[in-house]
């Protein structure tokens, strides 16, 4: 019952992350980014990871898209405004991109052993038990992610200040 | 548990009767909320307001919606035709999809059979809620940019700068109230306010709540996407038909659902002191949680029609300056609460 879920998910995710580089208006290709955090949300729900799916889709969907969204309407960039690259550099993004998909199937392939949770029992995802690993055996990881957000959050606003005064 | 899809047939039935009843009942609420809006601004007026269209005028809505229906479907030359249709009904549908895990009683017993009052029971229901909210701009943000027209424009960047500002003071004082419950499920929250509603234990949080929730619905005092005297209409200026229609439909439901969500949050969702939400066969809880959420609407469009509109600046400058911080601070009081003095 999963597995026919899983491969219409697993389809719909690579689909639309392909549309999303192939489509030239920037505001197609945040929609089709869009639809590809609603199938990567749905194969968190398949892993029962409720928790992880919805933060996902507040935090990608509901806030870093819209932000890239109103960018994008803000400096109104578009399909006659979008610089054209040629047929050159497309070849050798192309080529380093198809590299870069090698290295990573190759380092992938056969390394990790992964086994699939039992869907009806396994309570791995659910937030009370997040919490608990988050903080007990991950506290440390945690709390530098933390911080590192901070800093770049400060930064951001002093990059964003014009009339500096140190 | 959402994977073992091996539902009995009846347990579909069930679940299909509820969910159209709650179609029925959000789309019969948001209609005869704009005739409650029309009738409450006529009174802060001293007019009348609609009258006749059937007695009193309670079949306005019908008549608006037949006009709705028969007036020209417009679609300006130079749009993106499909985002320009699409954007409508992403917000109509993001609207209807929240009242899902609401819990708007306990059973009900109905020819013989139990009926579970809420759709589905999510442990992370009061997420959901959030994320319905933040992808409700979407639609709006669709709509004014597929329009290809300046005001449209203007209007959307608008409504997703104010989303953003907003859903970050609502996000956190959510914290407070699910730091009080220790759960993210909406029926668990309800359940725990048996004795005491969590607006004792939570004012400020409410307030800013409610704050929030007014800019997330787009209402005046904070309608700076839609506000005719500087940009003609706002995001749905080119709208025109029932796709105008669905726009304004979507913000009375998104006005319902907020309101029920804040009457779950704070003010006890179906408990009220006295009446056991158990009684006429469990028909009480919806009754008083309705009851509820009706009132907040009246708050509403008493704000609406009282308050002027904000500035821009003053708006964002309210958002980031004074409900952020305050909302930090009430969360960090909830925090200390409950640390020295327990629940």
């Amino acid at each position: 019952m999963v597995l026919p879920i899983f491969l219409t998910l697993a389809a719909i995710s690579i689909l639309t992350a392909l549309l999303m580089v192939l489509s030239k208006n920037p505001v197609h290709s945040v929609l089709y980014l869009i639809l590809t955090f609603f199938a990567i949300a749905g194969q968190y729900i398949l892993l029962n990871a409720q928790f992880l799916a919805v933060v996902h889709i507040i935090v990608y969907a509901g806030a870093i898209m819209v932000l890239f969204l109103f960018v994008l309407m803000l400096l109104n960039l578009s399909k006659e405004t979008e610089p054209q690259k040629s047929a050159m550099w497309k070849l050798s993004g192309g080529i380093a991109a198809g590299m870069l998909l090698v290295t990573l199937v190759g380092a992938l392939r056969g390394g990790i052993e992964v086994t699939i949770p039992e869907n009806a029992s396994g309570k791995v995802g659910l937030v009370e038990n997040l919490g608990m690993v988050l903080f007990t055996d991950f506290v440390v990881p945690f709390e530098i992610a933390g911080i590192l957000f901070l800093a770049a959050m400060v930064g951001a606003v002093l990059v964003g200040k014009r009339d500096l005064q140190v | 548990m959402s994977l073992i899809l091996l539902f009995s047939l009846g347990f579909i039935i069930e679940k299909a009767v509820l969910i159209i009843a709650l179609f029925a009942l959000t789309l019969g609420v948001a209609a005869y909320s704009t005739y409650g809006e029309r009738k409450i601004a006529a009174f802060f007026q001293d007019r009348l307001g609609p009258s006749n269209a059937g007695p009193w005028g309670l079949l306005q809505p019908l008549a608006d919606g037949v006009k709705m229906f028969t007036k020209e479907d417009f679609v300006p030359n130079q749009s993106e035709r499909w985002l320009y249709i699409l954007a409508p009904g992403a917000f109509i549908f993001v609207a209807l999809m929240a009242s899902a895990v609401i819990p708007w009683g306990t059973t009900l017993t109905l020819g013989g059979l139990n009926w579970n009052l809420q759709v589905t029971d999510v442990n992370i229901g009061i997420l959901y809620v959030v994320g319905l909210a933040s992808l409700g701009v979407y639609g709006i943000m669709l709509g004014g940019w597929a329009s290809n027209n300046k005001f449209s424009l203007y209007g959307a960047i608008r409504a997703s700068s104010q989303m953003i500002s907003y859903e970050l003071a609502m996000g956190l004082s959510i914290i407070a109230i699910v730091m009080l419950s220790g759960s993210l499920s909406l029926k668990t929250i309800v359940d725990q306010q048996a004795g005491m509603w969590n607006v004792v234990y939570q004012p400020l949080g409410f307030i800013l709540f409610l704050t929030c929730a007014l800019a997330e619905c787009n209402r005046a005092p904070f309608d700076m996407a839609e506000c005719e005297t500087e940009l003609i209409g706002g995001y749905h200026t080119e709208y025109s038909a029932m796709k105008l229609g669905f726009f304004l439909f979507a913000e009375y439901i998104n006005m319902f659902i907020s309101c029920t969500v804040i009457s779950c949050l704070y003010f006890g969702g179906y408990h009220f002191p006295g009446l056991d939400p158990n009684w006429l066969g469990g028909l009480m809880g919806p009754i008083i949680l309705l009851s509820k959420s009706f009132f907040f609407i009246f708050v509403f469009m008493w704000i609406r029609w009282t308050l002027p509109r904000f500035r821009y600046d003053q708006l964002m400058h309210l958002g980031w300056k004074s409900l952020i911080p305050l909302a930090i601070v009430n969360m960090m009081l909830t925090g200390a609460g409950i640390l020295f003095f327990g629940k």
